[in-house]
């Protein structure tokens, strides 16, 4: 059952483009910007003339080394002269910028928008991941000493504790996802690799190892979003948004059990409500949950509902989640296998969604028909959920 | 359908390490930043009490949720927090990891064990969603005990530095370590 929302206008995705994904790119991040919306214009046949209006997103500004880096993209994606906004939710920023993106058209106060994200970590001296320092809290948690990935190596830890499973089974991800990338022509992390090989590579914090986990990228993606009456004119094969769901937890994420996200399931919830989904294992026919690490996806998938707490792992086993599965997962290769410029990121697999719902995913296409998908990103420490159900 | 697929060829130049080195107008920058953070109302005497060797938390009046940290007010009535009491410490571990590189990514010399401790507080049950909680070093322990399971759920009680040296910071707990004889 839908619920009665008060929305002047249904809002499609009209078009998408990308840059590659790669972890050191010539390009400034306005160039980025620039390269993707020019893509994402061209395949809906728009020029920036059409556009009323902008939504850009990007993570924490230290990676592109300038502060308040949505000006700074402004230009280049698109929006001299016109309205432009950032919205900011850490890592589920991307997935955020469509949502954005929605309502300034389902308001009625824009006909088409571009959401734009970008990402440039490749600057960041020695390694970006020193530039996540600035993201633990000053007076409890960075006399310490943190590196951002123990929180993660913790909340996996803490999954395999959980629900039974082993490291093993958890790297089966990191497989699939990063075959899948194979047949992503932006893909950066793309390998034939085997469980082996995930245990095998450096070691970092255990439970994790450097295989599983994204690589360091540079990458920008675009969309171009249009009320319905408008998409109906620039396409016969719009994607409709048709739910949004987002909310924070707290930022104490180790005053809560870190085996299951809930604040994922809070937004998924409000999203599947809102697009009439009642029961989401059975409804969704393809998603792209967030993969920055191979847990991650796990985790994502059972916060999404469409396995339940605990299960997912098991099913990756089954294939399940593959490509010719029964519910294909990261069929893009997601960020274990495409790349992780984390903004960007989340709208990739946004993209992902609308390519494989208008049969345009080319050697990517699932296998079974499709007609409603979900995207998903989370952010920040372990409290930022967004979600997108895009239908066809 | 196109048998190619989207996206088709994503513009971007990829370079090497040595490639970037070598393009005209490289810029190294470095920022210098420096802060003084104050740690706020509840904080504050949450480290004086560390100082003395306390762990203090702070209680909702109207849910009754104890928060450990303290905050000033209760993230779900958003009313003042303004009861305050003293944990005893001790508490169970859930969930513990083994770091080989530090802050900037570089190799430890010496692997850490750190992992978050769900203390002893009152009003929560035992499988709880929320729980009062530290995230902290673990000592005392061995690598290979963090990996075969053993650590989680483990009793553990702060170690605390000498009073002498305390300045009323996190760090004036060293670490968490077994309670000896503390069951499983």
């Amino acid at each position: 059952m839908r619920v009665n929302l008060h929305v002047k206008d249904r809002v499609a995705i009209v078009g998408a483009g990308m840059t590659l994904f790669r972890r050191r790119l010539l390009e400034t991040p306005r160039e980025l910007a620039w390269e993707a919306v020019r893509q994402a214009l061209d395949e809906a046949g728009l020029t920036l003339r059409d556009i009323d209006c902008i939504v850009t997103g990007t993570a924490p500004d230290a990676f592109d080394g300038v502060h308040f880096n949505g000006e700074y993209l402004a230009d280049g994606a698109g929006g001299f002269g016109k309205p432009v906004s950032r919205v900011y939710v850490g890592g589920g920023t991307g997935v955020m910028v469509p949502i954005a993106a929605w309502w300034h058209a389902a308001s009625g106060h824009c006909d088409t928008v571009l959401a734009v994200a970008e990402e440039k970590m490749s600057p960041a001296m020695p390694h970006p991941q020193y530039v996540f320092a600035y993201i633990w809290d000053p007076i409890l948690e960075r006399p310490l000493g943190p590196n951002l990935i123990w929180i993660f190596a913790m909340e996996m830890r803490r999954y395999m504790y959980k629900c039974g499973a082993k490291k093993e089974d958890i790297a089966l991800v990191s497989v699939k996802n990063k075959g899948n990338a194979l047949d992503h022509p932006a893909a950066q992390a793309a390998a034939k690799i085997t469980v082996e090989d995930v245990l095998n590579s450096e070691l970092l914090v255990w439970p994790v190892n450097r295989l599983d986990i994204s690589p360091v990228s540079d990458g920008a993606v675009a969309l171009v979003i249009a009320r319905e009456k408008t998409a109906r004119r620039i396409t016969d094969s719009p994607v409709w948004i048709e739910g949004v769901g987002f909310t924070l937890d707290n930022t104490h994420w180790y005053n809560r059990e870190l085996a299951y996200p809930r604040y994922v399931q809070y937004a998924a919830r409000m999203a599947y409500r809102m697009a009439g989904i009642e029961r989401p294992w059975k409804e969704i026919d393809v998603a792209e949950p967030y993969d920055p690490f191979d847990y991650k996806e796990l985790h994502h998938i059972e916060g999404l509902m469409l396995a339940r707490p605990c299960e997912a792992w098991k099913l990756v086993k089954e294939g399940y989640f593959d490509r010719d599965g029964e519910l294909p997962t990261s069929p893009s290769g997601g960020l274990l296998g495409v790349g992780n410029p984390i903004a960007a990121a989340g709208l990739m697999k946004v993209a992902e969604i609308f390519w494989q719902l208008r049969y345009e995913a080319g050697k990517r296409q699932v296998r079974k028909p499709v007609h409603k998908g979900v995207a998903q990103a989370w952010g920040d420490l372990m409290q930022a959920g967004t979600v997108i159900v895009l239908g066809n | 359908m196109a048998s190619e697929g989207k996206p088709v060829n994503p513009p971007g130049t990829y370079l090497k390490r040595q490639d970037l080195e070598r393009l005209p107008g490289i810029i190294r920058y470095k920022p210098s930043a420096r802060y003084l953070f104050a740690a706020g109302q509840a904080l504050s005497r949450f480290l004086k009490g560390l100082k003395e060797g306390k762990i203090l938390g702070v209680r909702c009046p109207v849910c009754g949720r104890v928060y450990v940290p303290p905050r000033a007010y209760c993230e779900y009535c958003h009313a003042p927090t303004s009861e305050w009491v003293e944990l005893p410490g001790t508490g169970v571990v859930h969930t513990a990891v083994v770091s080989y590189i530090a802050t900037d990514r570089s190799r430890m010399e010496k692997p850490e064990i750190v992992g978050v401790i769900r203390l002893d507080a009152p009003g929560y049950r035992e499988d709880s969603y929320e729980f009062a909680g530290l995230f902290h070093k673990i000592c005392g322990v061995t690598p290979e005990q963090v990996m075969d399971g053993s650590v989680i759920g483990m009793r553990v009680k702060p170690r605390w530095k000498p009073p002498e040296e305390r300045t009323g910071s996190i760090t004036d707990i060293e670490c968490f370590e077994p309670v000896e004889g503390g069951e499983q």
